[in-house]
């Protein structure tokens, strides 16, 4: 993933420093605002792939900064991040503009894939392909076939959006959690491992009488599907 | 404040003085207009008898002259209760009577007028009476009167009657208001110091209530229903608070001592990085258990849930089955789903998702039969079955596990019970709780049953309210069904 420009806005300067610290060792520039209205006069400059917003801010709290935001016809992608649990919390995050919603405490592998995947998905609107392609694997969208070398695979539904979501974001990290609300719609915490048990049954059907594995683990963060992985 | 002044302060005391002095007043004033009408009857009746003896006079005058009338006036003074007479020649000069002194003007003008006179007599005392003046042919004059004795002792009756009914109505009006005071003064005395005990942390008191359905009791009912409501969250506060610290605190010296350990014991990179990742394992369960309470808490103190989604159960049953299936595999358990189409509820989508997975987990995790019995149970499926009972959603999760004694169900619902045997297996034991709480946030309960063997939990949710139907979209599904096929 080549470098990205990210905005961390974040009231905690301890929190921001260590944030921008390990978005600038993951190979991104990041810029911090400790407060509302300088993070939305920084984000108003453009220029940013993706903002990273508290929702507990001084001066300018971080559900009216994406709204405004969204008024001046602003799309920069918005990461909420939010120390309140309630129960809607994240459709109010959701709801105000914000692109994706992630609860402290955090780990940091969690939010870098989900900033990753948002500031990929480029602007909204745009037409999504309906062939996807990794090396020599193919996922057809509309007539739902998956081949990979010519040879048709056979997927139960769940598994072809397991795979359509992967290869959506091919070359970067997809958490767990990222499986789950995106694939299942849940948000909640499984507590045991059934998303590594059904990623490993669609990485059997498409991986197993292959030379070539193109489904990998991340190590404490989630998997990655691309070109020559291992 | 004294006794004393607290009960003259009392409200009661103050509001039944306040009634006494009225019906005091309006004592006061029935008696004032009898006295009048009691008067002005007798001054009439005085009046008429004056009127009567002039003219009787005036005809011995008219018929036999002033001589004769001077001759029967001084006969008739000195009968015993005689009247008031005096009769004077055209100037005013006394001719005969036994009035002596008197006003000079009261002979001015005929008409009836009291006037205050002194009798003739030696025991020359003032007296009130009322006179008649006359004036007859050739300007002589006749004053008839009658003493007032008796209209004043009239008005002192009345005087003393009213007196005595003030004095009565003071001594009953002040006795009756200092019962009412203390009486209510000690109600509310008593429910003071209830209040005071309360206040003083001792919940499970009580405010009195004396049984007489009166508005200080309705009050002191309506008063305790609210403490009820708050020893019951205050209850789930002491209960959260515990738990907290009860399951807070074991994963947290852990993780210190997984941390001391490292920094202790030293080592290489390796050992540290160990050290680390078990670490950030620990804080994510403590994450996790944390999160768990707090929604927990939230749906015991009646929590929102956000604005209700309709919510398809068997649709939420079979996603959460379709996610545990490969677990069940591996378990070697057979996962299967029976749910009947549109079960709706009323709710968070979210949350009821969570609750079904926590309970297909559980019975994933404790529905395997006993290794060394397997041959003689039945054919070991964790079964889900989704259906309509009356109003309700009834979704059942069973399993052909070692099942839970009879007397532990109610006790695996609280939040951490974790039975002998499973403390073993990973786990917050907080999976059953959390689904009961979201029952509970929606008005639904969840209960524990006896599979035969194994365990069967029921989770029962109010039906959403049917909605309009709409033909449109099942005929088109049909259509589409009959061109697949």
């Amino acid at each position: 993933m080549s470098d990205m420009r990210i905005l961390i806005i974040e009231d905690d300067r301890d929190a921001a420093q260590y944030l921008a610290k390990a978005f600038r060792e993951a190979g991104h520039v990041a810029d911090q605002a400790n407060d509302g209205l300088t993070g939305y006069d920084l984000a108003l400059e453009g220029g940013y792939d993706v903002a990273v917003v508290d929702r507990m801010l001084p001066k300018m709290d971080g559900l009216t900064l994406v709204g405004a935001l969204r008024k001046q016809m602003n799309e920069t992608p918005v990461l909420i991040l939010s120390a309140l649990g309630q129960v809607d919390d994240r459709v109010k995050g959701l709801r105000a503009g914000g692109d994706d919603y992630l609860s402290k405490p955090y780990a940091f592998s969690e939010l870098l894939a989900r900033v990753e995947a948002l500031a990929r998905r480029g602007p909204k609107g745009a037409p999504e392909e309906t062939v996807l392609r990794v090396a020599d694997l193919t996922l057809d969208r509309l007539s739902h076939k998956v081949t990979r070398r010519s040879e048709e695979i056979v997927l139960q539904p769940r598994e072809f959006r397991l795979l359509e979501y992967l290869m959506q974001n091919a070359g970067k990290v997809v958490t767990r959690t990222m499986l789950l609300e995106h694939v299942w719609d849940y948000h909640f915490d499984p507590q045991t491992n059934v998303i590594d048990v059904h990623v490993s049954r669609l990485r059997a059907k498409i991986d197993r009488d292959f030379d070539a594995p193109l489904l990998s683990t991340v190590r404490g963060a989630g998997y990655m599907i691309r070109d020559g992985a291992r | 404040m004294t006794a004393l002044g607290k009960l003259f302060g009392a409200t009661a005391f103050r509001l039944a003085l306040a009634i006494l002095m009225l019906s005091a007043i309006g004592a006061g004033v029935v008696l004032t207009v009898i006295a009048w009408q009691v008067i002005s009857v007798v001054d009439r009746e005085i009046a008429r008898t004056i009127d009567a003896e002039a003219k009787g006079l005036i005809d011995a005058f008219d018929t036999a002259g002033i001589r004769r009338l001077d001759a029967i006036i001084e006969a008739r003074k000195r009968e015993p209760g005689a009247s008031l007479y005096l009769l004077t020649n055209p100037i005013g000069e006394p001719l005969a009577g036994n009035v002596e002194q008197i006003p000079a003007e009261v002979l001015l003008h005929p008409g009836f007028l009291p006037i205050i006179y002194r009798g003739s007599g030696a025991t020359g005392r003032d007296r009130e009476a009322l006179v008649g003046v006359y004036i007859l042919p050739g300007g002589f004059r006749l004053l008839i009167g009658h003493d007032l004795g008796d209209r004043a002792r009239i008005e002192a009756v009345m005087v003393h009657a009213l007196a005595i009914s003030l004095v009565f109505f003071a001594a009953l009006g002040a006795a009756g208001a200092l019962f009412v005071a203390r009486r209510v003064l000690k109600r509310i005395d008593d429910m003071n110091t209830s209040a005071q005990g309360i206040m003083a942390g001792d919940l499970t008191r009580r405010l009195p209530v004396s049984g007489s359905g009166d508005e200080l009791d309705r009050l002191a009912e309506g008063l305790n229903e609210m403490l009820g409501r708050i020893a019951v969250l205050m209850e789930g506060l002491r209960e959260v608070s515990d738990n907290i610290a009860h399951d807070l605190r074991t994963p947290l010296t852990r993780l210190r001592n997984h941390a001391e350990a490292a920094l202790a014991f030293g080592g290489d990179a390796a050992a540290y990085r160990q050290a680390l990742e078990k670490t950030i394992e620990e804080s994510d369960g403590l994450i996790r258990i944390f999160n768990a309470l707090l929604l927990i808490a939230r749906a015991e103190a009646g929590g929102d849930l956000g604005p209700p989604q309709p919510v398809d159960v068997g649709e939420a049953a079979r996603s959460v089955a379709e996610l545990y299936e490969p677990i069940a595999e591996e378990e070697g358990l057979a996962l299967t789903v029976h749910a009947e189409d549109g079960l709706k509820v009323r709710g968070n989508h979210e949350l009821i998702g969570q609750a079904i997975a926590n309970l297909v987990d559980n019975a994933l995790k404790y529905g395997a039969p006993n290794k060394s019995s397997a041959g003689a149970w039945p054919k070991p499926d964790v079964v889900i079955a989704a259906k309509r009972a009356g109003g309700s959603v009834v979704l059942t999760v069973a399993d052909r596990g070692p099942g839970i004694a009879a007397a532990d169900r109610t006790r695996v619902l609280d939040r951490f019970v974790r039975l002998e045997g499973s403390r073993s297996r990973p786990g917050s034991g907080l999976g059953l709780s959390l689904a009961a709480a979201v029952a509970r946030m929606h008005g639904g309960t969840v209960e524990l049953e006896d599979n035969r063997p194994g365990l069967r939990v029921r989770l029962t949710l109010p039906a959403a309210p049917d909605e309009p139907a709409q033909p449109q979209a099942p005929a088109e599904l049909v259509l589409n069904d009959r061109n697949a096929g």
